[in-house]
């Protein structure tokens, strides 16, 4: 057996073995978080949300998703049949592709790049197309309308989480999470990651990441009381539950960058708890409790708003600290806080 | 890198950081009604920079690992640059004012231009060669559009554009041959690669290099767009791509076929001599025709772009000098110019047609004489110092050996002379009285008068830029 | 065949298929998508070549924003394709005659290709800045060291584009009228509303 697993066919096997694990891991998270997401909207509106397929409702999204899967595939007439197909497949796959980079402990990653970092940042500034592909190709105005907002806010927000990215880069002097994570490590516990020299922005790449993935308050694609439901006016069935799907393994990515740029990753708040890959698990599941918490909570923003504010709000503030980040590092401010990989190695 | 560095591209440093800084002042101060000063402002440092760059010190110094050298005739050129800049820019003042046009951005965009030109002249490496052209075309596309609203300047900015781009494609595809054979992009290094027998690839990658340079100078056959271009383009501008940018362009064709190719010059010599004598004749023969001064002096340059590039093509320092002497004159000839053409006004808007011009030294008898001198002095008619300029190159072709060219020189001149001197003709026995304004801004009058003044004065020494002339082409050929 | 030469000769050809089909597609959209998969495919090679930052960057600035542009201009503008196309047709023949004779001094020049004595031409990054770092930082150390003086010009011409495109279309208009954010947050109420009571009968 040992001998089979070092053949290039054992190799392979061994490779597809990790990529279900953390393909089963992503599917079933999101069964949860959907049900999760729905759930706490509820109960900030005083409902009571599903509450009846299975215990405590916690089937009822495999019982959506069963449903969307048997109905019928509508492909509207005037549209651009294999452009229509490719876009939720694109928004899907595209989705998932970002997991084979997040690590959940020291070694527990598909691929461990150098720079892993960019290559998230690379396949979720891809993610575009597939809202932009499926507007067009509906061949109709609403959808179209909406795909057009939607990639101009996407890339409008990208490059400020670009720049925050940057940020953190130039603090840790590393491209890869494991690198990044590691330069957090301290003997303080939680006060020796990033979200403490790097305060404001935490703030600003939550409320980049709501833009980026199309969540409420930002969630004008979609915007119902104008264009229906945007991007995804025409699609049904499959489709749909793929585009559905893939915007939620987008957030749940939001909230893995999160953690890991930010938060510490896997490593333990208090100095003499283990760090374990469910610390993790906690810290994302935590981000996208505030994610639901921000869409029961706050209306949405006019069009115009949103393009203020991330044009000429949050584009200087993470420009400045961008420059800001590059002096405190190379100065090393606060006894080398900005400078980690000069203290920790 | 050390801080010497960037002390030898001060200059340079100054001068985009202050375009920069006028920006910033542009855009939070007060927008447009900063506009004027700007121009005063920009003008005085583009002056300040000619007169630091001119008074500085002799000697070479290549910086920033080989890309960027400042010797004696990259002052000379950017002198000339400069100097020029800042005489377009405030002959432009009460003309952009007239038509709306002064935005304060204008002068800041001429300011980055002149470091893209400064770049270029400095320029020692195929890279930083580029990297200057480009700088100074991008803010060029711009200006020639300035006019937003009228669809003669956005064409000429945007045929400018195209045919720019087109060229630069031509330069960086024959720039990447160059590079595949020698394996570095710095002149040092090429002209130690390219010794003796040139093979086939290179050659390809010479002959596009200087193409794209042509198409930047507006050597025919790479022309096509000036007469457009300068007639679209709001007539300041015109006058500023008749001045600052071809003597940008000229300098790095010097630098790149001298300090990159001196070791080949039998290869590059007879493509340069074709251009200059399809310049010549074209500037000659297509002119005669054309009744739109800024067309015709289109053609004019395109002429005189084929002289200087006579002084080039012997190949040799006297060559070289011979061709700073020329474009030193031609840009003050082209100055004096058109200060002339922007004070061609009836009734408060421009006029460009030649016809208008009949009779006009009963009108205006002073401007009408500096013009006769300025005209005498492009067609290089003996008294004048523009005969001085031609008989220069005459004798830098004879003396590399290439008496046919001469020949051909002077016959193309002796042609392109006949529309010089109708323009003469028209003013003094023309057939009607001109109804052109009269008066004008003052500072018009003060530039078409020097620059005629010059013409004549000049004759004696040349104001002394033989010697500057000579001790750069020395630096560079020598 | 190891899986490099097979990643290889999969993402030239889907380079260069995708580089066809950009030319030969008819509606205009999948031209920019075929595009799109050519530039995938070359951020692949540069995987490759060990060039993973080159390849991120070319993903990020070309696939993620430039030809996302691209498809906007595509998609808004209605420009007759079918039309240009004609108007191309005329120009076919002079166009192929000067592709042909490129092609064939290209044929000269690298069918007998010779470099100077002593020039290797396979430098890589690493190589350059010494090696044993990864390439991001050998990278940065060409960039901001070597080629400090380009890494700034080209700054400068950035700069020039974006003032450029300002001037040229950005128009002050005083009729429009806009959304002053700190002027509405600072509104007082206490100046700008006024409670009346009105009794019940009457008018203001």
């Amino acid at each position: 057996m040992a001998d089979f697993l070092t053949t290039p066919l054992g190799i392979l096997v061994i490779v597809i073995a990790q990529v279900l694990l953390v393909v089963a891991f992503v599917m079933i998270s999101l069964l949860f978080l959907v049900y999760g997401d729905r759930k706490i909207w509820a109960a900030v509106q005083m409902r009571r949300g599903p509450n009846v397929v299975g215990p405590w409702g916690l089937l009822q999204t495999v019982a959506d998703a069963l449903k969307y899967v048997v109905k019928e595939i509508v492909i509207p007439s005037g549209a651009d049949r294999a452009v229509f197909i490719m876009a939720p497949l694109v928004s899907f796959v595209l989705a998932m592709v970002t997991w084979s980079v997040i690590p959940f402990n020291e070694t527990w990653v598909l691929s461990d790049l150098n720079v892993a970092i960019l290559f998230v940042f690379a396949i979720s500034s891809l993610e575009v197309y597939g809202v932009i592909m499926g507007g067009w190709a509906s061949n109709s105005k609403y959808p179209f309308l909406g795909s057009l907002r939607s990639a101009a806010q996407m890339i409008s927000y990208e490059v400020s989480i670009g720049l925050i990215i940057i940020g953190v880069i130039l603090s840790s002097g590393s491209m890869n999470f494991g690198g990044i994570v590691a330069a957090q490590d301290g003997n303080y516990g939680l006060f020796s990651w990033y979200w403490l020299p790097h305060f404001p922005m935490v703030f600003l790449f939550f409320i980049s990441a709501l833009a980026e993935t199309n969540r409420p308050p930002f969630d004008l694609p979609e915007a119902e009381s104008e264009l229906v439901a945007g991007y995804q006016v025409e699609y049904s069935s499959t489709p749909f539950l793929l585009f559905m799907a893939g915007e939620y393994i987008a957030i749940f990515l939001m909230c893995a960058l999160t953690t890991l740029l930010f938060f510490g990753g896997w490593l333990s708040p208090i100095p003499f708890i283990p760090d374990s890959p469910l610390w993790m698990v906690a810290k994302m599941a935590f981000f996208f409790f505030m994610f639901a918490m921000v869409k029961a909570i706050v209306p949405r923003f006019r069009y115009d708003q949103l393009m203020r504010i991330g044009w000429k709000v949050f584009l200087p503030l993470s420009l400045f600290w961008v420059v800001w980040v590059a002096f405190a590092a190379r100065y090393e401010f606060f006894g080398g806080a900005y400078a980690r990989w000069t203290v920790g190695g | 890198m050390q801080s010497g560095d960037l002390s030898i591209a001060l200059p340079e440093i100054i001068l985009s950081l202050f375009a920069m800084g006028g920006l910033l002042v542009g855009a939070y101060g007060g927008k447009d009604k900063l506009a004027s000063l700007m121009l005063w402002v920009t003008a005085a440092v583009l002056v300040a920079l000619a007169a630091w760059i001119g008074f500085q010190g002799a000697g070479t110094a290549t910086v920033f690992n080989g890309m960027f050298t400042d010797d004696a005739f990259a002052r000379f050129a950017k002198v000339t640059v400069l100097l020029s800049a800042a005489a377009v820019l405030l002959m432009s003042e009460s003309y952009m004012i007239k038509r709306d046009l002064l935005r304060f951005e204008y002068p800041l965009l001429i300011a980055l231009a002149s470091v893209g030109m400064m770049v270029m002249v400095s320029a020692s490496d195929l890279i930083a060669l580029y990297m200057g052209l480009e700088l100074q075309s991008l803010a060029l596309y711009v200006v020639a559009s300035l006019r937003r609203d009228s669809v003669k300047s956005t064409e000429a900015g945007l045929k400018y554009f195209v045919l720019g781009a087109l060229s630069s494609g031509l330069l960086l595809y024959g720039a990447s041959l160059v590079y595949g054979f020698s394996g570095t992009t710095e002149f040092a290094g090429i002209i130690q690669a390219a010794q003796g027998e040139t093979p086939v690839g290179m050659l390809i990658g010479l002959s596009f290099v200087i193409a794209g340079l042509a198409f930047k100078v507006s050597a025919a056959p790479f022309h096509m767009w000036t007469p457009d271009v300068y007639e679209g383009a709001p007539t300041p501008i015109t006058a500023f791509f008749a001045t600052a940018p071809k003597m940008a362009a000229m300098g790095l064709f010097a630098r790149v076929v001298h300090d990159a190719f001196g070791g080949v010059i039998g290869d590059w010599q007879q493509i340069v001599a074709a251009l200059a004598v399809a310049s010549m004749f074209l500037g000659a023969v297509a002119a005669i025709g054309q009744r739109n001064i800024k067309r015709l002096m289109a053609y004019s340059s395109i002429a005189h772009m084929g002289f200087a590039l006579m002084g080039l093509a012997s190949g040799t320092a006297q060559g070289v000098e011979s061709m700073l002497i020329y474009m030193a004159i031609y840009v003050t000839m082209n100055i004096g110019t058109f200060a002339f053409i922007l004070s061609m006004e009836k009734d408060g808007s421009p006029v460009l047609t030649i016809d208008a011009l009949s009779l006009y030294s009963k009108r205006d008898p002073a401007k009408a004489l500096a013009v006769l001198v300025l005209m005498f002095s492009l067609a290089g008619v003996p008294p004048m110092v523009g005969f001085f300029g031609k008989y220069s190159v005459l004798l830098a072709a004879v003396d590399g050996g290439l008496a046919w060219l001469a020949i051909l020189g002077v016959t193309a001149s002796v042609i392109g002379a006949f529309y010089y001197l109708r323009i003469v003709f028209i003013m003094y026995f023309g057939a009607d009285e001109s109804e052109l304004d009269k008066g004008g801004s003052g500072i018009l009058w003060g530039f078409l008068m020097a620059s005629a003044a010059a013409m004549v004065f000049g004759v004696f020494n040349l104001f002394g830029i033989e010697g500057p002339a000579a001790a750069a082409a020395a630096a560079l050929a020598g | 065949m190891s899986a490099q030469i097979f990643a290889f000769y999969l993402f030239a050809v889907s380079c260069v298929a995708g580089g066809l089909f950009t030319v030969i597609a008819r509606n205009p959209v999948h031209s920019v998508l075929w595009l799109i998969l050519s530039f995938l495919s070359a951020a692949g090679l540069f995987v490759l070549l060990g060039a993973e930052f080159v390849a991120m960057l070319l993903i990020i600035v070309y696939v993620g924003a430039v030809a996302v542009l691209f498809l906007f201009v595509v998609m808004m503008l209605d420009v007759d394709f079918a039309e240009l196309k004609a108007e191309m047709a005329r120009y076919l023949p002079l166009a192929l005659l000067i592709g042909v004779v490129i092609l064939m001094q290209l044929a000269m020049a690298f069918g007998v290709w010779e470099t100077a004595e002593g020039v290797t031409l396979a430098d890589r990054p690493d190589a350059i800045a010494g090696g044993g770092d990864h390439n991001t930082d050998a990278l940065g150390r060409i960039l901001y060291d070597k080629y400090f003086l380009l890494f700034q010009l080209s700054g400068l011409i950035l700069l020039v584009a974006m003032v450029g495109a300002i001037v040229l279309t950005l128009r002050h208009r005083d009729y429009v009228k806009r959304q002053d954010v700190l002027a509405q947050m600072y509104r007082d109420p206490a100046e700008a509303m006024e409670l009346k009571d009105i009794k019940p009968g009457q008018g203001l």
